[in-house]
């Protein structure tokens, strides 16, 4: 008998050993290796963005290509994007499966919800700092900018909690490429700084029609004066411009407030005169803009070499595009005096797995994406900037910045206009507070103008009314009432899942039964001890 | 006799419902939902109600679903349909479905965003491509926008790979008669794996080939391409 008891109790204690470990493979916390293997061969992935443009490709391909004959046991698969949330998308999959890549160009937004994982984003602190294999560091086989040649502002943007876990790539901000030509004509002169009174009184101005409907500023049909590409970064800058709430850094939801209804309820106003649409509704901006159906395009620095009667890259037929003179200006102000605008770009994050080498190789990857060679030739490509000093005061960087205007491809007038517009605010950018959830968060402050943009559009009444119920629709939406510190209760998790019931159980019964065991067992020493 | 009998009521039977059988109308629309003129001539951003039957959809993502209908009369494009994963699969070539949003342009494709649909039961109905290309560089081209379409004869000038290998979205630049149309191979419609996007990558200028696909529209004429010959 006691044999049978026995050996059923270490059945259970097994099993319940074998269950507690099912499903709680660890990744574990990434080490920086004694050495660097290179001996053995490694083989990495790098989903990398780019804004379809061939040129970010070809640089793309050629820095792998001049990485790999640096560290010969150092294979990089790159694999193609045009979209973040894309990115986004696809590496939440992966996550699930273990098989994320191992170098991702990301948001600090998206890092923040892939950091829910088990130790799935390697931080980057330590790696930044070690002396062989660091930022700068003696074992490293390139020109590797140092961390104090990194932009401080950029190097911040990294930070979720106390540690970094993104190196900044390129940063842009948003321009509005206005068709100076256009305001003129309807009487009005460009400002020094852009604000949202004088766009709107341009667009008033712009809607008028002759007798034949036909708009009189550009003699067509189709006219939206004022079209901007990402509606998330419109209402977060003119919160931040109007010091008003959109979140604390704690993740406290802060977007739902007096100033936000106002603002979305001037833009129904504006929509419902026709002055006022989305890239979501209606198209790219540069596309309107470069036919003369547009007069303020409101896009990223990073759009520039679209807009403009001489754009390099040029969506639409040569036979719509009007002639017109682009001034390139900060995006729409509330307060002249201290302009405030977005700071956005492409960062990089490292993947962590099982392998420190491969870590390690990973890291070295995303650290030669900010080489010199590579940061200046990426930014030449749009109205991005280098996220390092080493690159910025190059000479050849600065050569470049020199040539505005001499040809309509690499020196283009806009891009570079644009470029220069992000380099001379680069202290006046500002990014939001980034924590689980702020990705849903920013994607609500769109949501909140593209719906009562088409609400206006579609003859609904938007008023104080509908914003609150928008409001209560994005919450829900967005899951924002469950997220950050917003919340303030704890999380109803449901009912416990039937195995954990059955192994909680069985670890109770188990817990009985060795007490029935050694009670028995008990009673019978004391009668043997009383029968002697 | 009585044998006789019973085969002549069965048969009687057999032809009586037959009788009674409606013949299928493709064109057939329930109560309250737009003809297709009707749809044509609302004004953008109304709410419209359609029915139709899917020729084909993009890949399903995040809760939403782009479908390529078509009836008799005329054709839709449903952008980003509110669809979960399960009725995704259920929008088969041929599916009746009855659509609700609202009509809308994105550089020219007219649309229909904001939509929810549901299944109508019917028999499937599939669309045989319009031969539209004595159409193209003409004004008519876009009454046919959306449909399930061909064009004979076109000379290939150029075959891009958005990012510059395969992967993502061909660009087609076609020629006809000294002018030049792009056309798409739509990855979320035909993805690497499919035939097409196959041929289509190995199609070198100046080949001559018979095209098929819908007529989609970006800033000009923009055709999904879903089947192509080589002459």
């Amino acid at each position: 008998m006691k044999r049978y008891i026995c050996a059923f109790l270490a059945l259970i204690l097994c099993l319940a050993c074998l269950s507690g470990c099912h499903g709680s493979k660890r990744q574990e916390l990434f080490e920086i290796p004694a050495e660097f293997d290179t001996s053995k061969q490694y083989e990495i992935t790098f989903w990398a963005k780019n804004d379809t443009n061939m040129t970010q490709v070809a640089i793309y391909k050629k820095a792998v290509a001049d990485f790999e004959a640096l560290y010969p046991n150092i294979k990089v698969t790159l694999r193609l994007y045009t979209d973040y949330s894309r990115i986004f998308n696809d590496v939440i999959t992966n996550i699930s499966t273990g098989t994320t890549p191992n170098v991702c160009i990301t948001y600090p937004d998206h890092i923040a919800t892939y950091l829910t994982g088990d130790n799935t984003v390697v931080p980057l602190d330590e790696l930044m700092a070690d002396e062989r294999f660091g930022l700068g560091g003696s074992e490293v086989r390139f020109e590797s900018p140092r961390q104090d040649e990194i932009i401080e502002k950029y190097l911040a943007e990294g930070i979720i909690g106390d540690e970094h876990y993104a190196l900044p790539f390129l940063r842009s901000t948003e321009a509005c490429y206005v068709n100076k030509t256009f305001v003129e004509k309807l009487g009005f002169t460009l400002p020094e700084t852009l604000t949202w009174d004088f766009i709107w009184q341009v667009c008033e101005k712009a809607v008028e029609k002759d007798a034949d409907g036909n708009f009189i500023v550009n003699g067509q049909k189709t006219l939206i004066p004022c079209i901007y590409k990402s509606t998330d970064n419109m209402m977060i800058q003119a919160l931040r411009q109007q010091g008003a709430d959109y979140s604390t850094a704690e993740g406290e939801i802060g977007l739902f407030n007096d100033t936000t209804k106002e603002f979305l309820l001037g833009i129904a106003a504006h929509t419902k005169n026709g002055e006022f649409s989305t890239f979501k509704i209606s198209s790219y901006p540069a596309n309107f803009l470069n036919a003369g159906q547009c007069i303020f395009a409101i896009d990223s620095t990073a759009g520039a070499t679209w807009m403009g009667s001489d754009a390099p890259l040029i969506d639409i037929a040569e036979d719509r595009l009007v002639r017109f003179e682009t001034s390139v200006m900060t995006v729409p102000q509330f307060d002249t005096e201290n302009p405030t605008m977005i700071s956005q770009g492409p960062s990089v994050c490292v993947f962590n797995k099982p392998d420190n080498g491969e870590v390690l190789a990973s890291w070295l990857f995303a650290q030669y994406l900010l080489t010199n060679e590579v940061q200046i030739a990426y930014a030449q490509t749009e109205g991005y900037v280098p996220v390092t000093s080493k690159a910025q005061n190059s000479p050849e960087y600065l050569d470049y910045l020199s040539r505005e205007g001499e040809d309509n491809d690499m020196y283009y007038d806009i891009k570079l206009k644009a470029t220069k517009l992000t380099l001379e605010y680069t202290e006046k950018t500002f990014v939001t507070p980034v924590f689980n959830g702020s990705a849903s968060l920013r994607n609500a402050a769109g949501q909140l103008i593209e719906e009562v943009t088409k609400g206006a559009r579609r003859g609904r009444t938007v008023d104080s009314a509908f914003v609150d119920s928008l409001y209560d629709e994005m919450t829900s939406l967005y899951r924002l009432d469950g997220i950050g510190a917003g919340s303030g209760e704890k999380a109803d998790l449901g009912p416990l899942p039937p195995t954990a019931v059955a192994l909680i159980s069985l670890i109770a019964a188990t817990w009985v039964l060795i007490g029935v065991y050694v009670l028995v067992q008990t009673l019978k020493k004391r009668k043997n001890q009383g029968n002697t | 006799m009585k044998k006789f009998l019973a085969v002549l009521m069965i048969l009687c039977m057999a032809v009586s419902l037959f009788a009674c059988a409606e013949k299928f109308d493709p064109a057939k629309k329930s109560e309250g939902v737009m003809t297709y003129a009707e749809y044509d001539a609302a004004a953008m951003d109304a709410e419209v109600v359609i029915e139709a039957y899917v020729q084909a959809t993009q890949s399903w993502w995040d809760n939403k679903i782009t479908a390529y209908l078509q009836d008799p009369d005329g054709a839709y494009f449903c952008y980003e349909m509110a669809c979960s994963e399960a009725d995704a699969a259920k929008l088969t070539k041929g599916t009746k479905i009855k659509v609700t949003g609202t009509k809308g342009a994105w550089a020219g494709e007219i649309e229909i965003m904001d939509a929810k649909f549901e299944f109508v039961e019917s028999e499937k109905w599939v669309a045989e491509a319009t031969d539209v290309t004595d159409l193209l560089g003409k004004d008519e081209l876009i009454k046919h926008q959306n449909k399930y379409v061909t064009f004979k004869g076109l000379t290939v000038s150029k075959v891009e790979y958005k990012n510059g290998e395969p992967g993502d979205d061909i660009y087609v630049t076609v020629s006809k008669d000294g002018a030049e149309y792009s056309f798409c191979v739509e990855r979320y419609l035909t993805d690497p794996d499919t035939a097409v996007y196959k041929a289509v990558g190995e199609l070198q200028a100046g080949d001559t080939v018979d095209i098929e696909g819908f007529l989609y529209w970006y800033e000009g004429v923009n055709t999904h391409i879903t089947g192509v010959t080589k002459n």
